[in-house]
């Protein structure tokens, strides 16, 4: 058979296997290799077999911050498409509004993670923050670092302000990305608003949208750093997430091997649900 | 220039492990070199896989297996090697 490819190609792709290698292989085998052992420090080990990941598997505080993250990534998810879906629909398509709204969109995503976190713990603080004054001001009884439902709700918010501009300038480049003559053709035929909406604008924005949809995803479960900073993973342990369990267990009592055990449980789920994500979103694209 | 890896803490549990895993990607590059195309097929899950998307739902699955085997039933893994080489050959054969 004749060869219809130059395989010196692959060359090109050597520095980003290097990269990812020395970025993310190395450090998953040295995860596995470290899940199986137990160290007292010292670059010193003990063979452990599976005894962490047993240990793991029984935890309640394990199964509990697992169900945290799935209400937590659920609810970013059903509030952050349809909003962001919902502005991107009504900002401007020419003139000057548009640049504005795009900076205006961009800025919250250029503003470090532990900055958002500061910023909403201050915001909501109910002595000198904004938010929290105004509200107990309002006559509702709101504390976040009491009431784990105000801790909830403040995280929540906090991260829907913060990653909404996402989805908002993906979907917005899925829209502008469409030809006039789909409108036009909509318009002769008399379509509605929302037959537009359902027959062009969707499908045309459903590849930004599973790429929305995977990010937000990823990012919600594995979210650490905001609510590490706004709430400690408290009260009690009503905001304490996969992610920041696991950074308690690595970093806070140093035990290097259950944490390991508990990132690659966190990794195969991460995988898991990427996957099925991703196979729905990429087989409905294809039946259509 | 003397590579110390030992802050990677091997054992030879885990280098068989890896040795396993690099081997069936060598084994699916040969594959593929005499059988290109990656044989795209739709199985019982409706939508169409090739042979690499079998291999990941394979290992996938194989970790699972492994996992739930440790959680419910109890340390002895060898049953669950047993089964997850089953299910592998399933995934190969109907999906």
């Amino acid at each position: 058979m004749e060869k219809t490819w130059n395989n010196k190609a692959w060359f090109l792709v050597l520095p980003v296997l290097v990269l990812v290698a020395s970025s993310a292989v190395i450090p998953l085998m040295t995860v596995v290799n470290y899940s199986v052992q137990d160290t007292f420090g010292n670059n010193v080990f003990f063979w452990a077999g599976t005894e962490w990941f047993e240990e793991l598997l029984s935890s309640d505080r394990f199964w509990e911050a697992m169900v945290r993250n799935l209400i937590f990534s659920f609810i970013i998810l059903i509030i952050e498409v349809p909003l962001g879906i919902f502005i991107a629909l009504n900002m401007p398509k020419k003139g000057w509004g548009v640049p504005v709204c795009l900076v205006l969109m961009a800025l919250p995503l250029l503003i470090p993670w532990n900055v958002v976190g500061t910023i909403w713990q201050v915001f909501g603080r109910n002595d000198i923050g904004l938010l929290g004054y105004y509200v107990n001001a309002l006559g509702i009884d709101y504390n976040y670092v009491q009431d784990p439902i105000d801790a909830w709700v403040t995280v929540i918010i906090m991260d829907v302000w913060h990653w909404t501009s996402l989805v908002v300038l993906l979907c917005y480049a899925g829209l502008v990305s469409i030809p006039d003559a789909f409108y036009q053709a909509a318009k002769i035929d008399g379509a509605s608003r929302w037959a537009v909406f359902r027959y062009i604008q969707l499908p045309k924005m459903q590849r930004v949208l599973l790429i929305a949809v995977l990010l937000r995803f990823m990012d919600s479960f594995m979210i650490y750093t905001e609510p590490f900073v706004v709430t400690g993973g408290g009260p009690g342990n009503s905001t304490t997430f996969l992610s920041i369990d696991l950074v308690k267990t690595a970093l806070g009592q140093f035990d290097l091997g259950p944490a390991a055990a508990m990132s690659l449980v966190y990794f195969l789920i991460i995988l898991l649900l990427s996957w099925v994500f991703y196979t729905v979103m990429t087989n409905y694209d294809a039946e259509r | 220039m003397n590579l110390d890896l030992s802050w990677m803490a091997w054992t030879w549990p885990t280098a068989a492990f890896f040795g396993t895993v690099f081997l069936l990607l060598c084994g699916m590059a040969a594959w593929e070199y005499a059988s290109p195309g990656g044989n795209p097929r739709i199985g019982v899950l409706r939508f169409e896989t090739t042979r690499g998307d079998r291999l990941f739902l394979s290992l996938l699955g194989s970790a699972f297996i492994h996992l739930a085997w440790l959680g419910l039933v109890g340390p002895n893994l060898w049953w669950a090697l047993a089964l997850s080489v089953v299910y592998a050959i399933g995934v190969f054969r109907y999906v």
